[in-house]
C-alpha cells in the first residue's frame, strides 16, 4: 500500500500457459487510473485468466505486468495492493461478516479495535452497518455481494478487480447491483477491471471493453465503437445480435465507400477494404420493416417465424440476401408468418467487418 | 527491490551455526534432552558438539558442513538481486544437506547421527527451500516450498530409504556382495512355493497360501460387504444404525481379538467343541487353526471394511438411472441385474482388491489360528526373531509381500482412478433407489443377519472370557486377571503400578498421544500441498506418501530394522522408532481426510485471503485449519486409535523399554496365557470405544453450536474464460 491513488495497469505481451495450451496468448493492453475496463468474451476466451494474472494468483509464463510504476509480474497476490472480489463472493464462512471485512487489516498486523473499525466504516459505506454480527450464509445473494465489495474496498487497493460479480444473482438485482458498482468506482475514483459474458453488463457499465476470444484480444475500445463498429464477425456477434451478408463495395473517398446489399444501398466507412465483395453487419434493429409489397430501394421479403416479446416484436424474414433476423417496435401491429414485407436500412447499426 | 527472505536466511543460517557449535553431534544413549552430556562434551568423543569434534577428537569431514554454514551467512548477507540470491542459497542447502547425507554412509566407525546433526541439516532443507522460493519456484512462497522439502525429504527418509534397504539386503549374499542367485534362491525356495498339498502331502508353500487365502478372504468379505450395503441403503431395516457400528469395529479392534474369540467359541477347549464332547462324546478337533480358521477370522475382520467400501458404491448408483429404467419396463430384477449391479462393479473390484491386500497385509490373525498354516507375513516375523534369524530370508519374503501388495494397490488406483460410473453428479438428482428384487432382499438379509450376529457373539465372548478362571475347563467367575494385568497398590511413597500390563499400557498411551498430533499434522499439511498448489512432480510427490498405506506392516517393520539399525541413523530401541513408524503408517489417512475435506472448500476462499495479504501460512491457518476442523478430528482420532491397536510393524520395533500394548497380548497368546490377554485387549477395545465416541460427541457438539456449518457451495470454479 505505497500510494493510495489509483493506479494504471499495463499489460505487456502477457502468455500464460497450462502445458502446452495457451489460457492467454500474447496479450497487451493498458487500464488508464480510475477507469472501469471491463473483459468481455465467452466462457474459455481468457479473460479470468487474464484477472487472475493481474491479481496475482496465476504467474504468467511470459510478459510484464506494471501496476502503477511498479513491476509485479514477480510478485504473489499477497504483495500486491490490488484487491478482487469472487465470483463465488469466496467469504469465509466460518467468520461473522465484520470479522470478514477485518481479516485484510487483521493479516497486515494493525490491532483488532482498529480493524473492527475500518470494517464498520466499510460496511456502512456498502449499506450494510448493522449485519456485522451474522455469518454470511446469513445473508441474502445480493448481501453477501456487498459484503465481499467492502472486504475488498477496506484496504484501500489502487486497483479492484471483479470476477463475473453480478452471474449469482437474479436478473432484477443485476441491474441495481451494476448500478451501484458503477456509482462506488466513480465515487472512489479507483481503477476497477470487470470480468464478464453478458456483453449488456458490459456495456452498462465500462469506461471501455476488451473483448477476448481464443486467449487474445479481438477488440478493445469504448461501449459505442464496439457496439456499432465490430471489427470481426465474432465481436459483431458477440456485441448483441449481428446479421452477416455479402455486399458490394465501392469507394467514395478516403473514408466512405458505397456499399449495395442485393437491392439496398447504403454509405458507410469503407475501414480501408478493397473494392469489390464485401462482409456487412446489420443490427437486427438497424432493419426497417413494413407490410405490403416492394416499393423502390426497398428489399422484398416473406415474414416466416415471428414471436412477440413484450417491448418489441422479432421476426425471422427470408429475402434473396438471406434469412434476416429482424426486431421491430411495433408491437401494436404484428405481423403474422406469410406476410409479404418491404425491408430498408436504417442509418445506424450497419458496419463493414473484416473477413 | 526489497527481499523478505533474507533475515530468515540469515535467522536459519546462524541456527544452524549454534546446531553445529553446541549440540552433541552424535546420537546420544539417555537423549539430548538428559543433559547429562553437558559436563562432558570437551572429553568424550561421542558426546562432543561439531565444533569440538573437529577442533580436539580429529574428525575433520565435519568442517565440512561448517564451511557450507559459515558460507551461508555470507550467502545471506551479500548483494545481489534476488535470483542470484536465491541461486547461492539453494546451490548451499541442496550442497550441505548431500554432504551430511553422503558422510553419514562414506565414513565407517561414526555413532549414529544425533541432534547436533539433525538441526544443521535442517537448517540446510530451510536454507534450500528458500532458495527455491526466491528463485520463483512454487510462486515464490517460502512456506510451501519449505513444507514441499519437508515431506518430500520426510517421506524419502522414512518410506523410500527403508524400502531401499530392504531390497537390498534382499539381492545381498552372505557375505554381504550383491548376489542374483542369493535372491532367487530366497525368491523361489520350495517353502514359498511348493505344491505338496494337491499331492497329498503336509502343506503347500507360505507363497500359495498367502495367495489361496487372500482370494477367499476378498470373496466372502466383498459378498458380504454387498449384503450388508445393500440392507443398509436399500431396504426399510430398522437397526440400520446398529450395523453401521459394525464399520467402527476394525478400527477400534487389535487384529487379534477376533482370533482369539474364535478359540473361545471354535478351539479345542472352545464352546462348540465341549458341546460335542458333551452331547456325543466327540474327541476335539484341532480344525480352526489353519485355513479355516484364519479365513473365518480375516473374513470377519475384514467384512466390515468392505462394507464401508460397499456402502459408498451402493449410494452412488444415481436413482434416476434405475427409474429411467423403470420407465422403460423392467421390472425389478431386471432393473437390478441389468443397470444397478453392472453401475456396482468398479466397486466391487475395489472392495475385492482392499480386502485382498488386508488380508496379504494381516499378522494378527494367522499367528493366532495359522497353526501349520504359515503365510508370507507370518514366515517374515519367523525368520527375524526365531531361531533361524536370516535376515536375507526376513527381506526376500518381505519384498515378495511387498510386490503383491503393491501390484494390488496398483491396480486399484487405476479402478479408482478412472472412477467411470460413479454416476451421481452432485447436482439435484431426484428419484427414489429402486426397491431390492425381493429374492436379492432376501439373499442379503438371511447373509448378512447371522454374520451380524455371529461377530457380535465373538465379541461378547471376548469380553467374556476375561471374566473366568480357565476357559474350557473351569468357568468360575473371577476377576483375576483384570488383577494381575490392572492392579494397582497404595503405599506410602504413591500409587504403584503393580499389574504385570501397566507398563506397556502406558508406553502405548504415550506414544500413541505423541504419534498422533504429529500424524494429523503432517497428512493434513500433505493434504494441503496436494489439493491447493500445483507444482512439477505433484503426481509423484501424492503417490510416494500414499504408498506407505499398501506397505504390509511386517514389511515395513523388517525394513526398518534393516535401515535404522545401524549409524548414520541408529534407532531402534528407541520410542522415536516407534512413533515414526506409527506417523508413517498413519499419515496416508490423515491425507486421504485432509484431501476430501479440503476439496470441499472452494479455492477462492484461499485466493480471497491472498488478495487480502495473507500469506500461505496465514490463509492456511486463519482460512483452511478452522474449516478443516472435522478431518483435523477425524485424523487424530483414527492416527491415535490405530497407533494403539497396530501389531504387525510394532512388533519387530518394541524393545525392552518401549514394549506395546499388542505386542504384550500377543506374547501372552503365544505362551497360551488367554486369561490376562482377553482382559487386557477387552480393556483397549471399551477404552477405545470411550475414545471414539467422546471425540465424535465433542465434535458433534461444536457443530450444533455453530449454528450449522454453512453449505460450502461446491461452485463451480472452473477457469470460465
Amino acid at each position: 500500500m505505497s500510494d493510495r491513488r489509483a493506479a494504471r495497469i499495463e499489460l505487456q505481451h502477457v502468455t500464460k500457459l497450462y502445458g502446452e495450451v495457451a489460457a492467454v496468448r500474447d496479450v497487451s493492453f493498458t487500464v488508464p487510473a480510475g477507469s472501469l475496463v471491463t473483459l468481455l468474451g465467452p466462457s474459455g476466451c481468457g479473460k479470468t485468466t487474464t484477472l487472475r494474472l493481474i491479481a496475482g494468483l496465476e504467474t504468467p509464463t511470459s510478459g510484464r505486468i506494471v501496476i502503477g510504476d511498479d513491476d509485479v509480474t514477480g510478485l504473489g497476490a499477497t504483495d500486491r495492493s490490488v484487491s478482487m472480489v469472487f465470483q463465488s463472493y469466496a467469504l469465509f464462512p466460518h467468520m461473522s461478516v465484520v470479522e470478514n471485512v477485518a481479516y485484510g487489516p487483521r493479516v497486515a498486523g494493525r490491532p483488532r479495535r482498529e480493524a473492527w473499525a475500518a470494517a464498520r466504516e466499510a460496511l456502512a459505506g456498502v449499506g450494510l452497518g448493522e449485519l456485522g454480527e451474522r455469518l454470511p450464509s446469513e445473508l441474502s445473494g445480493g448481501q453477501q455481494q456487498r459484503v465481499a465489495i467492502a472486504r475488498a474496498l477496506v484496504l484501500e487497493p489502487r486497483v479492484l478487480l471483479f470476477d463475473e460479480p453480478l452471474s449469482n444473482l437474479d436478473a432484477r438485482l443485476r441491474r441495481q447491483m451494476r448500478e451501484e458498482i458503477r456509482a462506488l468506482q466513480q465515487r472512489l475514483g479507483i481503477t476497477v477491471v470487470y470480468v464478464t459474458h453478458d456483453q449488456e453488463e458490459a456495456l452498462g457499465v465500462s469506461d471501455r471493453i476488451i473483448v477476448m476470444n481464443h486467449a487474445v484480444v479481438a477488440q478493445e475500445g469504448r461501449p459505442r465503437e464496439l457496439y456499432e463498429a465490430p471489427d470481426d464477425v465474432f465481436v459483431a456477434g458477440f456485441m448483441g445480435e449481428a446479421n452477416r451478408v455479402k455486399g458490394v463495395l465501392r469507394r467514395l473517398d478516403d473514408r466512405m465507400g458505397r456499399v449495395s446489399i442485393g437491392g439496398l444501398t447504403c454509405t458507410l466507412p469503407h475501414r480501408g477494404l478493397a473494392e469489390g465483395a464485401v462482409d456487412v453487419a446489420i443490427r437486427p434493429e438497424a432493419i426497417l420493416i413494413a407490410a405490403g409489397a416492394a416499393a423502390n430501394g426497398a428489399l422484398r421479403g416473406t415474414v416466416s417465424q415471428a414471436a412477440y416479446l413484450g417491448s418489441r416484436m422479432e421476426y425471422s424474414i427470408d429475402s434473396e440476401i438471406g434469412r434476416l433476423f429482424v426486431t421491430s417496435p411495433a408491437v401494436d401491429a404484428p405481423l403474422a408468418p406469410g406476410a409479404t414485407v418491404a425491408l430498408t436500412l436504417a442509418g445506424h447499426g450497419i458496419t463493414l467487418i473484416r473477413p | 527491490m526489497r527481499n523478505g527472505l533474507r533475515p530468515w536466511a540469515l535467522g536459519w543460517s546462524l541456527f544452524g551455526c549454534a546446531g553445529f557449535a553446541l549440540l552433541p553431534w552424535y546420537a546420544i544413549a539417555d537423549g539430548v534432552v538428559g543433559w547429562g552430556w553437558i559436563g562432558r562434551v570437551l572429553s568424550d568423543p561421542d558426546l562432543a558438539p561439531g565444533a569440538v569434534q573437529t577442533a580436539l577428537f580429529g574428525r575433520l569431514w565435519l568442517l565440512g558442513p561448517a564451511v557450507i554454514l559459515l558460507a551461508a551467512v555470507v550467502g545471506s548477507l551479500a548483494g545481489g538481486d534476488r535470483a542470484a540470491f536465491g541461486r547461492r542459497l539453494a546451490l548451499l542447502g541442496g550442497a550441505g544437506f548431500l554432504y551430511i547425507v553422503v558422510h553419514g554412509f562414506a565414513i565407517r566407525g561414526q555413532p549414529g547421527m544425533g541432534a547436533g546433526a539433525a538441526l544443521v541439516a535442517a537448517s540446510f532443507l530451510v536454507l534450500f527451500s528458500l532458495g527455491l522460493a526466491a528463485l520463483g519456484f512454487f510462486k515464490g512462497d517460502p512456506f510451501t516450498a519449505g513444507a514441499i522439502v519437508l515431506v518430500a525429504v520426510l517421506v524419502g527418509l522414512f518410506t523410500f530409504f527403508p524400502l531401499a534397504r530392504i531390497l537390498l539386503s534382499a539381492v545381498q549374499g552372505s557375505d554381504g556382495g550383491l548376489s542374483g542367485r542369493a535372491f532367487a534362491a530366497r525368491l523361489f525356495a520350495a517353502k514359498i512355493w511348493r505344491l505338496d498339498c494337491l499331492a497329498g502331502g503336509r502343506s503347500c508353500g507360505v507363497g500359495w497360501n498367502t495367495l489361496l487365502l487372500a482370494l477367499l478372504t476378498a470373496t466372502t468379505t466383498t459378498g458380504l460387504g454387498l449384503a450388508f450395503a445393500l440392507v443398509v441403503t436399500r431396504t426399510g431395516f430398522r437397526a440400520k444404525r446398529l450395523l453401521r457400528v459394525l464399520t467402527v469395529l476394525p478400527i477400534i479392534t487389535p487384529p487379534f481379538v477376533i482370533g482369539l474369540g474364535l478359540i473361545l467359541i471354535f478351539g479345542r477347549s472352545g464352546l462348540i467343541n465341549q458341546l460335542l464332547e458333551w452331547a456325543f462324546v466327540v474327541t476335539p478337533s484341532r480344525w480352526i487353526y489353519g485355513l479355516q480358521g484364519v479365513w473365518l477370522a480375516q473374513t470377519l475382520a475384514f467384512t466390515p471394511v468392505a462394507f464401508l467400501v460397499l456402502i459408498g458404491v451402493v449410494e452412488g448408483v444415481s436413482p434416476s438411472l434405475e427409474e429411467a429404467s423403470q420407465t422403460l419396463r423392467a421390472d425389478r430384477w431386471q432393473t437390478f441385474s441389468r443397470i444397478s449391479l453392472p453401475l456396482m462393479r468398479p466397486g466391487l473390484a475395489n472392495a475385492f482388491l482392499v480386502g485382498f491386500v488386508e488380508s496379504i497385509a494381516d499378522f494378527g490373525n494367522p499367528i493366532v489360528l495359522g497353526g501349520n498354516f504359515g503365510v508370507l507375513s507370518t514366515e517374515v516375523f519367523f525368520s527375524i526373531v526365531g531361531a533361524q534369524l536370516d535376515q536375507g530370508r526376513a527381506a526376500a519374503l518381505g519384498v515378495l509381500l511387498l510386490a503383491l501388495a503393491l501390484g494390488a494397490f496398483l491396480v486399484q488406483r487405476r479402478i479408482v482412478g478412472r472412477a467411470v460410473y460413479t454416476s451421481i453428479s452432485g447436482k439435484g438428482d431426484g428419484g427414489l433407489p429402486a426397491p431390492l428384487p425381493p429374492r436379492v432382499r432376501r439373499l442379503a438379509f438371511g447373509v448378512a443377519l447371522p454374520w451380524a450376529l455371529l461377530t457380535l457373539l465373538i465379541y461378547a465372548m471376548a469380553l467374556a472370557g476375561g471374566f473366568v478362571e480357565t476357559w474350557g475347563r473351569d468357568y468360575t467367575p473371577t476377576l483375576r486377571h483384570y488383577v494381575k494385568a490392572f492392579s494397582v497398590e497404595w503405599s506410602a511413597g504413591g500409587i504403584i503400578w503393580s499389574g504385570a500390563a501397566w507398563r506397556s499400557f502406558w508406553t502405548t498411551l504415550e506414544l500413541a498421544s505423541i504419534a498422533a498430533p504429529l500424524t494429523a499434522a503432517l497428512g493434513l499439511l500433505t493434504a494441503y500441498l496436494l489439493v491447493r498448489q500445483r507444482f512439477a512432480g505433484r503426481t509423484a510427490f501424492e503417490f510416494a506418501t500414499m504408498l506407505s498405506f499398501a506397505i504390509p506392516g511386517t514389511v515395513i517393520g523388517v525394513s526398518y530394522i534393516l535401515a535404522f539399525n545401524v549409524p548414520p541413523l541408529e534407532l531402534t530401541g528407541t520410542g522415536l522408532i516407534l512413533i515414526v513408524c506409527f506417523v508413517f503408517r498413519n499419515m496416508p489417512v490423515g491425507v486421504r481426510a485432509g484431501v476430501a475435506a479440503m476439496s470441499q472448500i472452494d479455492g477462492s476462499l484461499d485466493e480471497a485471503s491472498r488478495t487480502l495479504g495473507g500469506g500461505s501460512f496465514v490463509t492456511l491457518r486463519r482460512v483452511i485449519l478452522p474449516l478443516l476442523r472435522p478431518a483435523v478430528v477425524a485424523a487424530l482420532v483414527y492416527s491415535f486409535v490405530r497407533a494403539m491397536t497396530t501389531v504387525s510393524a510394532v512388533i519387530f520395533l518394541v524393545s525392552a523399554d518401549y514394549d506395546m500394548a499388542t505386542t504384550f497380548i500377543i506374547h501372552r497368546v503365544l505362551n497360551g496365557d488367554y486369561g490376562v490377554a482377553i482382559a487386557y485387549s477387552s480393556v483397549l477395545i471399551v477404552l477405545m470405544l470411550v475414545a471414539v465416541g467422546l471425540i465424535q460427541w465433542l465434535v458433534g457438539e461444536r457443530r450444533l453450536r455453530r449454528r450449522a456449518m454453512p453449505a460450502l457451495a461446491p461452485l463451480p470454479t472452473g477457469r470460465a474464460g
